[in-house]
């Protein structure tokens, strides 16, 4: 008992003191103050960065944009909290934060003992390494004796461990809890490979001084399902998050745009009408929590799954990732939606 | 009010209330004080195990006897990813303990020279030592920490073109690789023959000390005891057949292997809290050394005592009695600022301790964890530092 009630003392200084925020309704919270508090990286360009004047964009970004267009028909409700690694599981938690669009691994430790909910999975990526072109490396496998960059409280930094550990190779680990100090010290020459998400790396060669003199291995070591989380507790909360992923999803399927969202309204198609909530006496909005117009506003403030990917970290970026496993089920992918029924 | 009943004075009062008596109206006070302070302890802490169940956390200290899954670039002991969860909080401690006391005993002897050295006659080291003085006292230690870390890093050059030293060391910006010594049969002789020279050094100098009490004759105590050190071990170290081997550093594929290596984040830390703390123990010790009356020096030299004898057996000795009470805080605080280690990205006990936080997400218990650490290290410093006060202490007779 003794033991608990320290526990309990010194939580108060990381839980703050006597906080309500971790209880259920946080849809009636969010409305209350009238936007969403979205938890995003401290900067990974083309998933969350601010700009020079403060404007936060991003594919996560898009992400908690389109959760406030559901609720408010505004995507630009929304506030956003930079999280480290270390920062945004207790972020989170402690109710700081009411969902976390942050390139978050979906594994059974997070979902089950850290008290958070996963569904959707809005990016499916894989751990890979970057490495010198002069180094003259062509696999992960002759990386024995290299001194390695990695984040901090990651999965990325567990799946480091194993995968040298199983294939017989030595490494040296260093270790930041800042995504830009693992940049300054890969860039400065601490480290001979930098590992991280393979959409993290394509992201972070842009931001080195010379992107050029660097390649991307071939291997990928790991899975790393990346999707929105929300604390355990509240159904309402975590359907409102996971269909306005689906919604992203479907209305790419149907060949909904930002731009002919309005145009698709009449269509003839029950199930476009359905979607977009223009059929008669439809419930489907309002069971969630919401308008009937969820899904249009959705459409409105970002554009559908492929408008999102593309912008951000797509063809249309200067990041040019491939679709690879995120195009649609029916395009050789596996982003797939349940039907909206 | 049942303390009052308990509490009646027996001393006659001219009022004769309860109300107005001082001492019932402390203790009734204090009673009030405490009753707060539980109410508000109970709380925090009810509302805080209310909170963790809610959100699903599961709480307890069992998670340490986990794999721990990570490695950590830094460790005195052996460590794999293997190892448990504890066992890699234990070689951040270590790290924390290594860095802390390396800073404390080079930050001292700077801090000495420094604070000795704004007190020169010689007016370029006066006032070349409180530049060094301003300078870093009057910066975040963090910002001393970066900019020692990409100071190195900018400065020393790849593991391809490390720089070499002499004794097979070699300089480049993965750290400092050195020969490491590998202990063969018989090597036991030689550590015990150096063990043996330093204990009969301290004798020899307890006897000298005796010696020069009793009959005024002094013996050379320093040369005999540096070639008892030297001496002994080495021939001890030849008789065994040369028992000590080195492994020495080699370039390979990516870095130099074999050999030791002190890494650039300890490099950096180590010499940033040196430089740091040394700004304000400088002039602790300045102000110890003015604190001590200028008639003390005088008389001494009129005495006949010469100013090196004079500082060292007149002025510092007093000095120290000024000196101790505030050095134990820069200490503390060296101790404590070690902790900015995650910054660089120095395995210490909050960098670890935060991969646990991450890795398993019992941020109370690891944050607990932390505090005692730390409040024991202080406390231990604090108690070792008061212990040494005492003995220093004037003792009149």
């Amino acid at each position: 008992m003794a033991k608990r009630i320290l526990t309990a003392l010194v939580g108060a200084a990381v839980m703050g003191i006597g906080t309500q925020a971790a209880s259920g309704a946080t849809l009636d919270d969010v409305k209350a103050k009238g936007f969403v508090q979205c938890g995003v990286n401290t900067g990974l360009a083309g998933f969350a960065a601010p700009d020079a004047s403060g404007n936060w964009s991003g594919f996560d970004v898009d992400y908690c944009k389109a959760i406030a267009a559901a609720i408010f028909a505004d995507g630009s409700k929304v506030k956003y909290t930079p999280t480290s690694a270390k920062e945004r599981f207790p972020a989170l938690q402690s109710g700081e934060v009411d969902v976390l669009a942050r390139n978050t691994t979906w594994t059974i430790n997070r979902d089950t003992a850290l008290g958070f909910n996963f569904r959707p999975v809005n990016y499916y990526d894989g751990q890979g390494f970057m490495v010198r072109k002069s180094l003259n490396v062509k696999s992960a496998l002759e990386l024995s004796g290299a001194a390695v960059c990695v984040q901090t409280g990651t999965t990325t930094e567990l799946n480091l461990a194993d995968y040298f550990k199983s294939n017989n190779l030595q490494y040296n680990p260093v270790v930041f809890e800042k995504l830009e100090e693992v940049n300054a010290a890969y860039d400065a020459g601490r480290c001979d490979v930098y590992t991280t998400d393979q959409s993290g790396l394509y992201s972070l060669r842009l931001t080195l001084s010379k992107p050029d003199d660097h390649m991307i291995l071939p291997e990928i070591i790991s899975k790393e399902p990346l999707g929105p989380a929300v604390r355990q507790g509240d159904d309402q909360w975590f359907d409102i998050v996971s269909w306005t992923h689906y919604a992203l999803i479907q209305a790419e399927e149907f060949g909904i745009t930002q731009a002919n969202v309005e145009e698709m309204k009449k269509s003839t198609n029950p199930d476009v009408q359905r979607f977009l909530g223009v059929e008669a006496d439809t419930k489907i909005g309002t069971d969630l929590g919401l308008t009937n117009e969820w899904a249009v506003n959705v459409i409105k403030a970002v554009g559908n799954y492929g408008e999102v990917f593309d912008r951000n970290i797509g063809a249309g970026s200067p990041l040019k990732i491939e679709r690879g496993l995120n195009a649609l089920w029916n395009k050789g992918g596996i982003q797939y939606a349940p039907p909206v029924r | 009010m049942a303390i009052g009943v308990t509490t009646t004075p027996e001393k006659s009062k001219p009022s004769g209330s309860i109300i107005n008596d001082p001492q019932v109206r402390g203790i009734f006070y204090q009673v009030i004080t405490v009753v707060l302070l539980g109410a508000f302890v109970y709380w925090v802490a009810d509302n805080t195990i209310e909170n963790l169940k809610r959100a699903n956390i599961a709480s307890g200290y069992g998670f340490l006897n986990g794999r721990a899954g990570f490695d950590v670039g830094q460790s005195l002991i052996a460590y794999t990813s293997d190892s448990t969860y504890q066992r890699a909080l234990v070689v951040g401690l270590l790290n924390t303990l290594l860095v802390a006391v390396c800073g404390i005993f080079t930050a001292t002897i700077i801090g000495f020279a420094v604070g000795i050295g704004r007190l020169s006659h010689n007016w370029l080291i006066a006032k070349l030592s409180l530049a060094y003085v301003e300078i870093f006292r009057n910066i975040p230690p963090l910002l001393v920490i970066f900019f020692w870390y990409s100071g190195v890093l900018a400065i020393l050059p790849q593991p391809r073109e490390s720089a070499a030293l002499p004794f097979n060391m070699f300089l480049n910006n993965r750290g400092l690789a050195f020969p490491k010594p590998i202990f063969g049969d018989g090597s036991l002789y030689t550590v015990l023959a150096l063990v043996l020279a330093i204990v009969a050094s301290f004798l020899l100098a307890r006897y000298a000390r005796k010696k020069q009490e009793a009959t005024g004759q002094r013996f050379p105590v320093l040369w005999s005891s540096v070639g008892l050190i030297i001496g002994l071990p080495l021939l001890v170290f030849l008789a065994t057949g040369s028992p000590i081997t080195f492994d020495v550093p080699v370039a390979g594929k990516f870095n130099l292997t074999g050999g030791s290596v002190i890494g650039p984040e300890f490099l950096s830390l180590f010499l940033a809290l040196s430089f740091y703390t040394a700004a304000f123990i400088a002039e602790i010790v300045r102000a110890g050394i003015r604190g001590v009356s200028k008639g003390q020096t005088e008389a001494a030299h009129a005495l006949g005592v010469r100013p090196g004898l004079t500082t060292r057996l007149v002025v510092v000795p007093q000095a120290l009695r000024i000196i101790i009470p505030p050095l134990t805080s820069q200490y503390l605080n060296l101790t404590k600022n070690s902790s900015l280690a995650v910054a660089i990205g120095y395995a210490d006990l909050v960098a670890v301790g935060g991969t646990i936080l991450n890795q398993t997400g019992q941020s109370i218990e690891i944050v607990t964890i932390w505090i005692i650490v730390y409040l024991s290290l202080s406390l231990t410093t604090s108690l070792f530092m008061n212990w040494f006060n005492a003995r220093m202490a004037l003792v009149e007779r």
